[in-house]
């Protein structure tokens, strides 16, 4: 114990008068492992606590403060309440102590053993003593922190202390500039605000000491290590102005104030708070402000510059009047929401009766803010707007005029929906129904383009109104519709009525399904006439039948969304794929490959059920296969080929397979993979409808002759066994595997051998890791390696095609086998033969496949293996750039630029100063692919450059300008594009060259193609305001 | 814009703007030379800004396809411009934009003339004259205040 205490001694007397601040560390931990208790430490401090020197009593207090800082924990009631009255004692002190004793006092607010009466009492000193603003940064912070301490802990005995507390408060924050402590100080405000103190008399004082910030404007200093933002700030500041109505009478006629502002980041601001604000009020906080606050907004809005502000003002008053419907009425009072949306239509409603002049819009935009406030809202405006809106649009005759009255009501329907209402109130829309439906038919059946356009919104915008159109109305838009798909040739215009019929027949499938689907097959299965002996004619009508079964395809697969749609809108086209493989309907291969993009079209957006799995894995599925094989097994002799064996209709085959078993009923999905390797192994046809084929077939198996109608098959075997999900087991994958991958090396017909390739190469992808996997790779690799080793063998090609995939399999997934892949395939670039087609591997490798080995087919892809690739990489391709004989070198520039094009931003920026200089020679390789694919690369890069581009400025823009003259158009556009970003560099660093662009854009400004010159203009343009008054 | 500023045509009429240009086969062929016509010179005048609104010269009709005479071959371009109201102080401002994006995106060989639709603006002679003569053209952009204005008026803000 006595060792204890002289250690004690020791101890202050080294922090005191030795001034070793690492003591009170020391000091610190033996009163935490119990060496000593606060109180000795207290005797201990006993000489220095009363030195009459004050940098003596400064030490002794700032010591027992740190201590504290570190054991509050520990205090016993008793304790602190002695601390407490030596501390608040000492607030009365010399002001160099008082830095200390605001850092005991902090600490001890921290103490769960404060006895009750304390907090009230520190406080009390704490106001009546110190005048916070002249204390530095920290101690500043100090009090703010004691005020957040204890108003966490002892809530109810500030509330005790009434509106003192408030007023200590404000006048402790009054005046405070730092951007730190103001975050602090904010939130005490709004914790008084939110947790319900009292403000008494004082409510205007803590409106007036916060609201003298607002609005914020806050630039952090470079390199803040603070990190403070002026969001945050905005934010917290927010919440305190926002957070009690009873700021209301002074926050709003600020808000109005600051509204008339010319700096737009103020007039966000208070837009954004007037809509926070808006949340908390009630209609009588606003009453007297009503009329201010439209007129500012009306004016944002109508003299709007920015969209931000135009939309920030809209939300406003959206939230005006929601506030407004909030509101219960009295007998005796005014209904607010009522004469408030009444000045809103006195000021806009007149302007919707000119729809072709500059304020329609933003009126048009107000209302329908103030629409989307409540249902009450909506009510009183579309009463108000509707009938008017409707009879313009039956007295106009203008097209023009009448689209943007359509537009206007459309924008109607959309805010009404967007407003809460609830399910058993009827929509505002009822009363207009008849007169609303005849404009939409009118619109639809008017002869022109963009005005039908819209109709078709309108009617889809009707549509989601729940309940609001009758099925005698969903009837006749069916019949508008399809008059539409089947007459109207614009485009646009059919695009927008497939489009509406998407959208209809998801929420009223029996009128389509009914009407149609009928119709459209009729159509669809007519042939055009034949009669006509004029041929231009004939030509003509042909291609219009075409367009329409285009449209009648596209419209069938839109439709399809719900299961019962899709009962009956499948077998329409299976029809068509099975008419035209038997010749009794003549439908070209066009037609036959858009049904085809259908079906996978309703694959991909058809809701995954039991119903909708079965439908495509025991009829769709069988049905497409069935009908491939009786096209492959043709007999060649005969004069007529069908269809199916295009390989433009295979190719489109193939994805409706792979999207239904990716996406489709799983267990269905495995019975239809492993129908299909039996199908494909053995010649099991018998799951195949129309079963009346030869038993002996096999499809695998090389064919006598060039025939290749039947192995080309295995495009579709693709389809069905690489798109599983990764739970899903693949049958007798072995065999498979192996055959395969005879295929893909013997087989000379491109698209077999290519297909047998891809198969095998998503199966490795998926297989599981192991020996097996393992010996299966290096087999193949010794096989296809041999192969590209001889010189003289034929099948060079093959075994190329079937290593790129193999190593696009194994580099997705990370397998360590994949080097030895790629490394081959970087030491083809130098072969006399493979060379240009090793370098187009590359892009192979780094993009997306369609039909295998992506995300949607459920393979083993890892995030960045493009970056992994690079980055393994690059210092082998410019070595061998560097190695290469000159005429092998555009091979290594093409694989650079393929690698590169494909790499994130991100990180072509980072690794772009590496490989600027080969790029740049790349720049001028004579090969024009190289240069296209250059520039392509370099484009994105140059709109945020790398500083080591910015050190090669002068080689960039030469070599740029250079190609502007080059023969082939793309290069001349692709390089004006760049020299367009280059424009937007750092001005000090191009303003140098603006002379000498300007001269060398001239000359493309002649350019004998439109397209070039255009770019030529845009990029001119640029380099003409860089450096000019009001340019840049 | 703030609420004291006051506009000379506050609600003025709007029109419609025309789509980009539909790529035509032709324009895609390497071989085919394209003739600049009234479209391709329409295309530059169009979105160039209307000084007092956030609107395009062909929102507000101010410029149309109609009133742009161009001979490829002769290299010459006319281009009658409508200002939105008889007494328009911008008058002058907008020809000299729309000279000055001409002179930027166009050959030096064409021979460019700006004037104003006869009998729509009150001192038609006078804008006509000055926007004709050379030396005045230049000697306006020598004004580096006047170049601000024409500068903005050409600056791309939105896509059409």
């Amino acid at each position: 114990m006595a060792a204890d205490s002289a250690l004690l001694l020791s101890l202050v007397e080294e922090y005191v008068s030795g001034l070793q601040d690492s003591k009170a560390k020391d000091t610190a931990r033996g009163v935490k492992d119990g060496q000593f208790t606060v109180l000795q430490l207290v005797e201990a401090l006993g000489l220095s606590l009363t030195s009459s020197q004050t940098h003596t009593r400064a030490r002794g207090v700032q010591l027992l403060s740190e201590v504290l800082h570190e054991c509050y924990g520990g205090l016993t009631e008793r304790e602190v309440e002695v601390l407490i009255a030596f501390y608040e004692n000492r607030l009365k002190d010399h002001h160099a102590i008082i830095p200390p004793v605001l850092q005991g006092l902090r600490a001890l607010t921290k103490c769960t053993a404060l006895p009750p009466g304390s907090a009230v009492s520190m406080l009390r000193s704490l106001f009546q003593d110190v005048h916070v603003q002249s204390l530095m940064l920290a101690e500043r912070a100090c009090v703010y922190n004691m005020l957040i301490n204890l108003m966490e802990t002892r809530e109810a005995e500030l509330k005790g202390l009434g509106a003192d507390f408030v007023f200590g408060f404000v006048q402790s924050m009054d005046g405070e500039r730092d951007p730190r402590n103001l975050l602090l100080a904010f939130q005490v405000a709004k914790t008084i605000i939110r947790r319900g103190y009292d403000l008494g008399k004082f409510t205007e004082e803590l409106f007036e000491v916060t609201s003298c910030y607002f609005p914020i404007d806050f630039t952090p200093p470079p390199n803040d290590p603070h990190g403070i933002t002026k969001e945050e700030l905005i934010q917290m500041l927010r919440d305190v102005l926002t957070g009690t109505p009873l700021f209301a009478e002074f926050l709003l006629p600020l808000i109005i104030e600051k509204l008339d502002s010319d700096v737009q980041s103020s007039k966000l601001d208070s837009l954004q708070t007037l809509t926070a604000c808006l949340s908390q009020y009630e209609h009588k906080d606003l009453a007297e402000f009503l009329e201010g606050l439209w007129a500012s907004l009306r004016r944002e809005v109508f003299q709007t510059t920015s969209e931000k502000i135009e939309s920030a003002g809209l939300a406003a008053l959206t939230a005006l009047t929601s506030c407004l419907s909030r509101s219960v009425l009295n007998s005796d009072s005014e209904d607010s929401l009522c004469t408030f949306i009444n000045l809103v239509l006195e000021d806009c409603k007149h302007h919707l009766s000119e729809p072709d002049l500059k304020l329609v819009w933003p009126s048009a935009k107000l209302l329908q803010a103030a629409c989307s406030g409540s249902s009450r809202a909506s009510h009183l405006v579309t009463a108000a707007v509707m009938p008017s809106l409707v009879e313009q649009y039956n007295n106009r005759t203008q097209c023009a005029h009448r689209r943007t009255l359509l537009e206007v009501v459309q924008r109607f329907i959309q805010a009404v929906k967007a407003s809460p209402s609830t399910d058993n109130e009827e929509s505002a829309f009822l009363a207009f129904r008849p007169s609303l439906c005849s404009m939409v038919f009118s619109a639809l059946t008017e002869n022109n383009d963009s005005l039908q356009i819209t109709a078709t919104s309108v009617l889809t915008s009707l549509a989601q109104q729940t309940g609001l159109l009758l099925d005698s109305d969903i009837e006749l838009a069916v019949d508008h519709l399809t008059r539409l798909l089947l007459m109207e040739e614009d485009d646009r215009v059919s695009l927008a009525v497939v489009q509406c019929v998407g959208a209809l027949a998801a929420l009223h499938p029996a009128a389509f399904i009914t009407k149609l689907i009928p119709r459209l097959k009729n159509e669809m299965f007519s042939e055009p006439m034949k009669q006509d002996d004029d041929n231009d004619n004939k030509a003509s009508e042909q291609q219009s039948h075409h367009a329409v079964r285009q449209r009648c395809l596209s419209a069938l697969a839109a439709m399809s969304t719900q299961s019962s749609v899709v009962q009956e809108s499948t077998p329409v086209l299976l029809e068509v794929l099975s008419s035209a493989h038997t010749g009794s309907v003549d439908f070209s291969v066009e037609e036959v490959v858009l049904a085809c993009r259908s079906l996978q079209r309703i694959a991909e957006q058809v809701q995954d059920t039991e119903e909708t799995g079965r439908c495509f894995h025991e009829i769709i599925i069988p049905r497409l296969l069935s009908l491939a094989l009786q096209a492959a097994l043709q007999d060649e002799s005969s004069d007529r080929y069908s269809p199916l064996v295009e390989e433009v209709v295979l190719s489109a085959i193939v994805p409706v397979i792979s999207t239904s078993c990716s996406r489709l009923q799983p267990t269905l999905a495995g019975q239809t993979a492993s129908r299909a390797v039996s199908l494909f192994l053995d010649g099991d046809v018998s799951f195949l409808p129309d079963n009346s084929f030869p038993s002996h077939i096999q499809l695998l198996k090389k064919q006598q002759g060039e025939s290749w109608s039947q192995s080309q098959m295995v495009c579709l075997l693709m389809g069905c066994v690489c798109s599983l999900p990764r739970s899903v087991e693949v049958p007798r994958m072995d065999h498979l595997l192996s055959q395969l991958e005879e295929m893909s090396c013997t087989c000379s017909h491109p698209l077999s051998y290519t297909s047998a390739a891809k198969c095998f190469a998503g199966l490795v992808n998926k297989r599981a890791q192991g020996d097996s996997l393992d010996g299966l790779i290096q087999n193949t690799m010794k096989r296809v390696c041999s192969e590209l080793d001889s010189a003289s063998s034929s099948v060079r090609t093959q075994a190329f095609t079937l290593m790129i995939w193999v190593a696009k399999a194994l580099l997705h997934r990370y397998h360590p086998l994949s080097t030895a892949l790629t490394d081959k395939l970087f030491s083809l670039l130098d072969d006399a033969e493979l060379g240009p087609m090793a370098a187009d591997g590359f892009s192979l490798l780094m993009s997306d496949s369609v039909d295998v080995l992506n995300r949607a087919c459920h393979a083993d892809i890892r995030i960045m293996y493009r970056q992994r690739f690079f980055s393994e990489n690059s210092a082998k391709l410019v070595q061998g750039f560097n190695n290469a004989p000159q005429e092998k070198k555009p091979n290594y520039l093409k694989a650079l630029s393929n690698i590169v094009n494909k790499l994130p931003k991100q990180v072509q920026v980072t690794e772009l100063p590496a490989l600027l200089s080969l790029l740049l020679e790349a720049l001028s390789c004579p090969d024009q692919a190289v240069q296209l694919s250059t520039l392509s690369c370099l484009q994105p890069v140059l709109i945020d450059p790398p500083s080591a581009l910015i050190l090669q400025l002068e080689a960039l823009v030469s070599r740029l300008l250079a190609l502007t003259s080059s023969p082939a158009m793309n290069v001349r556009i692709a390089s004006l594009c760049c020299i367009h970003a280059v424009s937007h560099f750092p001005v000090h660093e191009v303003l140098p060259f603006r002379a000498r662009v300007l001269r060398a854009l001239a000359r493309p400004l002649d350019d004998k193609k439109r397209m070039v010159r255009s770019e030529a203009v845009r990029a001119r343009a640029e380099w003409f305001l860089l450096g000019s008054p009001g340019g840049r | 814009m703030s609420g004291g500023t006051h506009l000379e045509n506050a609600n003025p009429v709007i029109f419609q703007r025309s789509g980009e240009r539909l790529l035509t086969a032709t324009d895609e062929d390497e071989d085919v030379h394209d003739p600049i016509d009234d479209r391709e010179i329409f295309d530059l005048i169009r979105s160039i800004n209307d000084p007092e609104h956030p609107l395009s010269l062909e929102e507000l009709n101010v410029v149309e396809q109609v009133r742009v005479m161009v001979n490829d071959a002769e290299s010459t371009v006319g281009i009658e411009f409508t200002p939105t109201i008889p007494h328009c102080s911008m008058a002058t401002l907008i020809g000299l934009s729309i000279k000055v994006k001409l002179l930027r995106s166009l050959p030096e060989r064409f021979k460019i003339d700006v004037s104003i639709t006869p009998g729509t603006h009150a001192s038609e002679d006078a804008v006509n004259k000055q926007l004709a003569d050379k030396e005045r053209v230049a000697a306006a952009l020598e004004n580096s205040s006047l170049l601000e204005v024409v500068n903005q008026c050409l600056t791309t803000t939105r896509t059409t």
